[in-house]
């Protein structure tokens, strides 16, 4: 259970860093995955090729919205060139636990609600070809 | 089940005697005695699939071993025998649920394909443009697809009766449902999500009072519950044999003779025929019409097998000591702070849905994978429930009578483990 549920992952699902939402924000964006019920909305606002601020809202299982959480707090003030290119691996590299097919989806929502908020992203991490 | 005001039914009581020996059962199933993680496998996650006795694995690995050919059309002995094995099993399922000939028992993959089975062929030359079908609000998916496909190819409209917050089919709105128009009902005789047991005498005597035939999904009934298509009056009964102790890829349909002669063929293939000709084919009769390609031989051999050891076991008593066991997980989840039970229906089979305040149900599914126990988690392939109860997902217990008491206070530890890590 260790390796699965580690103490940081419980933490960001417990108290999520940068949850909530932004007033006028230039992006937003809120995706489902319908085979879990897992939901992420994220609102960036964005300065001078920057993310200036970052909030996001959702629910569902840890992984997701941990997931979520860890991936505000990489990116915020980060170059949009960096968010651009953020990878699945570098989101389950942070995420570091071994997710089963299944669950991979629930550890990459939150990246794919940010790339097709940002870039009209339409597949999934990893799978964009 | 459990009943109002816990009143005993004859069934149960001729369950208390002689004790349960659930131990000794235990021994037929060999994955019972599997390790998950270094501890032992609590599976209950029957809804799902449930596990094989002995007797089944052995009567097929039998037939693979020593008698393995083709059915029907072989000279040969070893055919011969295989048909006979194949053709006893079919009688031996009339047998089970009551039906009145063997040639009623039409062998197919699933509960699914009996559906889609009934509503392409039944559905297709029996119910046009504005003609209504009738299911309930708590089907499994495979009991709204179907028809959802039969109304895009022939204009007919699905209708949907509510159910109340304890899962519980609305008869008076299913009474206004029931029209002019209505020219078939299908409806689950225990719903997978929530447990519940629905009023499908009534439901039939209803619907047929005013000529509507009636299919009932009994894939989560007959594991549980004596079946009596006749009794029950229904025109057509569908369940699978995963479910019932027997192997994956095999179920049957009961449907009413006069009924299913009047249907034209599913699908066309080998055996379902009497001759071809480029000109003209004759198809073959009852049950055969419905059975084309080679069937699958040793799945309907090893079902036969699984009904008879379920009747050895005696379903009578099973549904008595399934009934003490649910009463037990009902009482001992409802007492832990934040779980609440999803499927409060007072006739309930032994299912037990849930959700637990701030926690995911596919945490709580892993949770109790750590700790070897099986459940299912997720919308049990009946979103339209979980939108009905406001939640995306349950985790649902789904108990068999080789499960134990000891095996739902796993289930509880389990649970409050859950509550610690993640509330």
């Amino acid at each position: 259970m260790d390796d699965f549920y580690r103490e940081f992952i419980l933490d960001h699902y417990k108290r999520p860093r940068n949850f909530g939402t932004l007033e006028d924000p230039d992006v937003t964006h809120e995706e489902d995955n319908p085979l879990c019920g897992d939901r992420i909305r994220i609102d960036l606002k964005l300065r001078e090729g920057h993310v200036a601020d970052v909030r996001f809202t959702g629910q569902g299982c840890a992984i997701s919205q941990a997931a979520a959480s860890l991936l505000t707090e990489k990116i915020k003030g980060a170059s949009l060139e960096r968010v651009r290119g953020f990878s699945k691996e570098e989101m389950l590299e942070i995420l570091g636990v071994p997710l089963s097919p299944i669950r991979l989806k629930c550890g990459l929502l939150a990246l794919k609600v940010l790339k097709t908020g940002l870039y009209g992203l339409q597949r999934w991490p990893g799978e964009e070809g | 089940m459990i009943r109002a005001g816990g009143a005993m039914t004859a069934r149960s009581r001729g369950g208390r005697s002689p004790a349960f020996e659930v131990e000794r059962i235990r021994q037929d199933f060999p994955v019972l005695g599997e390790k998950i993680r270094g501890k032992p496998l609590v599976y209950l996650d029957n809804a799902a699939t449930s596990q094989k006795p002995h007797v089944v694995i052995d009567t097929i690995r039998q037939f693979l071993s020593t008698y393995n050919s083709n059915v029907h059309r072989g000279v040969h002995q070893l055919s011969e025998r295989a048909t006979e094995a194949y053709e006893q099993a079919r009688t031996r399922v009339q047998g089970f649920i009551n039906a009145a000939e063997s040639r009623e028992i039409i062998f197919v993959r699933g509960t699914t394909e009996a559906i889609n089975l009934v509503a392409q062929s039944y559905g297709r030359t029996h119910i046009g443009t504005g003609d209504e079908i009738v299911i309930s609000a708590m089907e499994h998916h495979s009991n709204i697809v179907p028809w959802q496909i039969l109304c895009e190819q022939t204009g007919a409209v699905l209708r949907v009766v509510p159910i109340n917050d304890d899962g519980e089919m609305l008869l008076d709105e299913y009474v206004t449902l029931l029209t002019p128009r209505t020219r078939l009902v299908a409806v689950a005789h225990v719903s997978n999500a929530l447990g519940t047991i629905n009023p499908v005498r009534e439901v039939i005597r209803l619907a047929r009072r005013q000529g509507v035939p009636v299919l009932v999904d009994g894939a989560q009934a007959v594991p549980h519950l004596k079946v009596d298509v006749r009794e029950l009056d229904c025109d057509f009964y569908a369940f699978s044999g995963h479910k019932v102790f027997g192997p994956t890829g095999i179920g049957v349909l009961y449907g009413r003779a006069r009924l299913l002669e009047a249907m034209p063929p599913y699908q066309g293939g080998g055996d379902m025929i009497k001759s071809v000709t480029f000109a003209k084919t004759v198809y073959n009769d009852l049950p055969f019409k419905f059975e084309a390609g080679t069937p699958h031989i040793g799945g309907v051999i090893g079902l036969g097998a699984a009904l008879d050891y379920l009747d050895g076991v005696g379903l009578d008593r099973v549904t008595a000591y399934e009934d003490e066991l649910l009463v037990h997980a009902t009482e001992a989840l409802s007492a832990i702070p934040g779980v609440r039970i999803i499927g409060t229906a007072k006739e309930k089979a032994s299912v037990v849905s849930f959700v637990v305040d701030g926690v995911h149900a596919h945490d709580i599914g892993t949770v109790l994978d750590h700790e070897g126990i099986a459940i299912r988690a997720g919308h049990h392939c009946a979103m339209p429930v979980m939108q009905r109860f406001g939640v995306p997902a349950t985790a649902r217990a789904s108990l068999a009578f080789y499960n134990t008491r000891e095996e739902v206070d796993a289930l509880v530890r389990g649970i409050h483990k859950v509550i610690e890590m993640f509330v």
